[in-house]
C-alpha cells in the first residue's frame, strides 16, 4: 500500500517535472549549503587540530606588553617595554622542563630574486628554531651557532619561497635579496601547507636573529620567545615557571602585573576551532532559512495539488478511499518531493565541499551522520509543510469534490 | 427479475440546504423502497431533487431528517470513514462524466476501488481483467481515458463499479453524454448485469426510452415522489 502510494507520487511528480524542480529549489539549496557548510566546516576542523598537533601541543610563546585585561597600576601610559636577548638569556639559563628556547622576530617582507619579487614571512631566529616549532629540513642545514651570533646573511626557505624563484632547481647556495639586503639560501624547509584559516605555512624565510634585527628590523628587539616543553613537562607547569623567571629579570615588582603574555599554543589553536564551529553554525542558520522557504514551497505547491486534483480525490472518496488514505497519498507525495530535493542538495553540497578541499587544500570529510540527518530533515520537511494540505484533500466533501471542474 | 427484500429504504426522508428565507428543500419527506435485484430508473426535471437522492442511496450524502436505511443498516448516521467502507464493499458507482482518473490506464482505474479494499497486487490485475471482459473492453486495458471513446471510457467507468462486486450500482445520467447507438449499447450492458449478476440498479435519465430498459420508474416533482410505476411487460 505505501509502495503503491510512493511509485503514485513519483508519477505525478514525473508530470510536472519543471514544477517540481521549481519547488525543490529552496531545499536543494538550503541542503545544499548545509552539507557544503558542516562538510567544509569539519574539514577546517580536522585542519586547525593538525595544524594543533604539528605546532606541537607543548609550546608556550611569550610576547611582550600585558596580557589582556584591565589595566593594572600604571596603565595606558606605560610604554610597552619589549623582549630582549636577556630575558631569552635568563630563560635559557634557569628554567628547567624546556626542550627548546628559541627567539623569533617577524615581519612581511618583499623578498627578491633576479626579476622575480614576493611578499614573505621573514623570521629572524636561532638554531634552536627549528626545535622549538618541530620543523623540519628537507635539504641543508641548519644556522650555525657562530652564523647566529655574528648576524651573518644565511637564510632557510619555505616550499613557496623555492618555488616562486627557482622552480623545479636547487636553490642552495643561492643569493636572494631580502629587503635591501642579500643572503645565501643554506637549506630548504620542509612543506606543511596551508593553516585552517588559509595563511600559507610554506611563503616564508628564516634568518640569523642578529641579521634581521640589524638589517630587517633595525632594532634590537625580540618579538616572540618559542619555548617547547620536553615530554615530562606539562605547558601548564611550565607557565609558571617562565613567568618567575621573566618577572625576576624584568624586574616587575609583586604589586604590578606582567608586562609581557604568555601564551599556550594549545588555547589558541582550541580558539581557532571554536571559531570555525561558531562560523559554521551562522551558515548553518542561513541554510536554515532557506529550508523553511523551500518547506513553505512545498506547502504551496502541494495546496495547488490539491486543487488541482479535487476531482480525483472525489473518485477516490466516491469508490471508497477513507480520509487517511487520501491524507497520506498526499503526506507520501510532499516527503517523496522534498525528500528528491534534500538528495540532490546532498549531492551538490558534497560536490561543493570537495571543490573547496580541493582549493583549500583540507581535508574532505563527508559525515555519514550529517547525510544521515539531511536526509531525515529533508523528510521531515516535506511531512511538516505538507500536513496541512493533504488534511485539506482528505477533509474534501466526496460531492463538491466530483462537481468541481 | 424477481426482486427480493427491501435493499433500500427511505422513511420520510428530508435534504435541505440553506437557511431561513433562502432555504432550499431537495427532498421534501420523500418514503421510498427499492428491493434487492430491482432495475429502477429516476425520472423528473432538473432541480426535482434525483442527484440529491442518488447521493443519499448511494452513501456520499446522509439525509437533514429521516432515515436512511441501506441493508437494513441506518446509514444516514454513519460516520464519514464507516459510509465510505459501506461504499467501498457494496456500492458501485457510475456518473455522466465517466470520472476516469486521467492518464491512467483503464486497468489501473478499474484496479483503484480493489486498493482500498486491500487486495493484493497480482489479485487486483487478474479482478480488473475479469471486469474489463465482462464490459466487452479485452484488448483496452493499457490504454488510458484520452485514448477510449466515450462509450468505451464509460465501459472502464462499470468495469470499476463491479469489480468490486456490488450489491447496488447507482448510476447518474450514465448515457448522458453519448450518442444513440453507444446509449443503447450501455444500457443493454447493465440490463445484462442486472439479469445475470443480480446487481441491483437505481438510475437518473432524462430519457423515456432509457427508462424503458428498467423495470420500474420513479418520478421525481419538487422533492417529493410523484410518481412509481411498474414497466407493463408485454409477452
Ligand atoms: N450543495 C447544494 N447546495 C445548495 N443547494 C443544492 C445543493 N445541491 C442541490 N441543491 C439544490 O437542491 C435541488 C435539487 O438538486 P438536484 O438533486 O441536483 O436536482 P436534479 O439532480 O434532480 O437536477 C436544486 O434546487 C438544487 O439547486
Ligand atoms: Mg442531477
Amino acid at each position: 500500500m505505501i509502495w503503491e502510494t510512493v511509485r503514485l507520487s513519483l508519477r505525478s511528480i514525473r508530470r510536472n517535472v519543471l514544477r517540481s524542480f521549481l519547488t525543490l529549489l529552496g531545499i536543494v539549496i538550503g541542503v545544499a549549503a548545509v552539507i557544503a557548510m558542516l562538510t567544509i566546516g569539519s574539514g577546517t576542523t580536522e585542519k586547525v587540530k593538525a595544524d594543533i598537533s604539528k605546532l606541537g601541543s607543548n609550546l608556550l610563546v611569550v610576547r611582550s606588553g600585558r596580557p589582556a585585561g584591565p589595566g593594572g597600576p600604571g596603565g595606558l601610559d606605560q610604554v610597552v617595554r619589549p623582549l630582549a636577548e636577556k630575558d631569552l638569556a635568563a630563560l635559557v639559563a634557569h628554567l628547567t622542563g624546556a626542550r627548546a628556547i628559541s627567539p623569533a622576530s617577524q615581519k612581511q617582507v618583499r623578498v627578491i630574486f633576479g626579476t622575480e619579487s614576493l611578499t614573505s614571512g621573514v623570521t629572524g631566529t636561532d638554531s634552536a628554531y627549528l626545535d622549538a616549532r618541530d620543523w623540519k629540513l628537507v635539504s641543508g642545514r641548519p644556522f650555525s651557532d657562530s652564523e647566529t651570533r655574528s648576524g651573518t646573511g644565511v637564510c632557510l626557505i619555505g616550499e613557496t619561497v623555492r618555488q616562486q624563484f627557482f622552480g623545479a632547481g636547487d636553490p642552495e647556495g643561492e643569493f636572494i635579496r631580502v629587503n635591501r639586503t642579500s643572503c645565501k639560501i643554506i637549506g630548504l624547509l620542509e612543506p606543511k601547507g596551508y593553516t585552517g584559516f588559509g595563511q600559507d605555512q610554506d611563503n616564508v624565510v628564516l634568518m640569523p636573529l642578529h641579521a634581521y634585527q640589524r638589517r630587517i628590523a633595525g632594532n634590537r628587539d625580540i618579538d616572540n620567545i618559542y619555548i617547547a616543553a620536553d615530554d615530562r613537562t606539562p605547558t601548564s607547569e611550565l607557565q609558571p615557571r617562565v613567568e618567575d623567571i621573566l618577572r625576576d629579570i624584568r624586574r616587575v615588582t609583586p604589586d604590578r602585573e606582567s608586562d609581557f603574555a604568555i601564551r599556550d599554543m594549545t588555547q589558541i589553536a582550541d580558539a581557532m576551532a571554536s571559531a570555525t564551529t561558531t562560523m559554521t553554525g551562522m551558515l548553518g542558520a542561513v541554510a536554515g532559512v532557506s529550508l523553511l522557504v523551500g518547506g513553505i514551497g512545498i506547502m504551496n505547491i502541494m495546496l495547488v495539488s490539491v486543487t488541482e486534483r479535487t476531482r480525483e480525490i472525489g473518485i477516490r472518496l466516491a469508490i471508497g478511499a477513507h480520509e487517511k488514505h487520501i491524507l497520506i497519498q498526499f503526506l507520501v507525495e510532499a516527503t517523496v518531493l522534498s525528500l528528491l530535493g534534500g538528495i540532490i542538495g546532498i549531492l551538490i553540497g558534497l560536490a561543493l565541499a570537495g571543490l573547496a578541499a580541493v582549493t583549500l587544500t583540507i581535508p574532505f570529510a563527508p559525515s555519514p551522520a550529517v547525510i544521515l540527518l539531511a536526509v531525515g530533515f529533508s523528510a521531515l520537511i516535506g511531512m511538516v509543510f505538507g500536513f496541512f494540505p493533504a488534511l485539506r484533500g482528505a477533509r474534501l466533501d466526496p460531492i463538491d469534490a466530483l462537481r468541481h471542474e | 427479475m424477481a426482486a427480493g427484500a427491501a435493499l433500500i429504504t427511505f422513511d420520510k426522508v428530508w435534504k435541505s440546504y440553506g437557511q431561513g428565507e433562502a432555504k432550499v428543500h431537495a427532498l421534501a419527506g420523500v418514503d421510498l423502497a427499492i428491493r434487492r435485484g430491482e432495475f429502477v430508473a429516476i425520472m423528473g426535471p432538473s432541480g426535482s431533487g434525483k442527484s440529491t437522492a442518488m447521493n443519499i442511496i448511494g452513501c456520499l450524502d446522509t439525509p437533514t431528517a429521516g432515515t436512511y436505511s441501506f441493508m437494513g443498516i441506518d446509514a444516514g448516521r454513519l460516520d464519514r470513514n464507516r459510509r465510505a467502507m459501506l461504499r467501498n464493499l457494496y456500492v458501485g458507482f457510475v456518473f455522466q462524466g465517466y470520472n476516469l482518473l486521467a492518464r491512467t490506464t483503464a486497468a489501473e482505474n478499474v484496479e483503484l476501488p480493489l486498493i482500498y479494499r486491500g487486495v493484493a497486487a497480482r489479485d487486483r490485475r487478474d479482478l480488473a481483467m475479469q471486469a474489463l471482459s465482462q464490459v466487452g473492453l479485452v484488448g483496452r486495458e493499457h490504454h488510458t481515458p484520452a485514448e477510449l471513446s466515450g462509450g468505451q471510457q464509460q465501459r472502464v467507468a462499470i468495469a470499476r463499479a463491479i469489480v468490486t462486486r456490488p450489491t447496488l450500482l447507482v448510476a447518474d445520467e450514465p448515457t448522458g453524454n453519448l450518442d444513440t447507438a453507444r446509449t443503447h449499447e450501455i444500457m443493454e450492458l447493465l440490463t445484462q448485469l442486472n439479469t445475470e449478476l443480480g446487481l441491483t440498479i437505481a438510475m437518473v435519465t432524462h430519457e423515456a426510452d432509457v427508462a424503458g430498459y428498467a423495470e420500474r420508474t420513479i418520478r421525481f416533482l419538487d422533492g417529493h415522489v410523484a410518481s412509481d410505476s411498474m414497466k407493463l411487460e408485454t409477452a
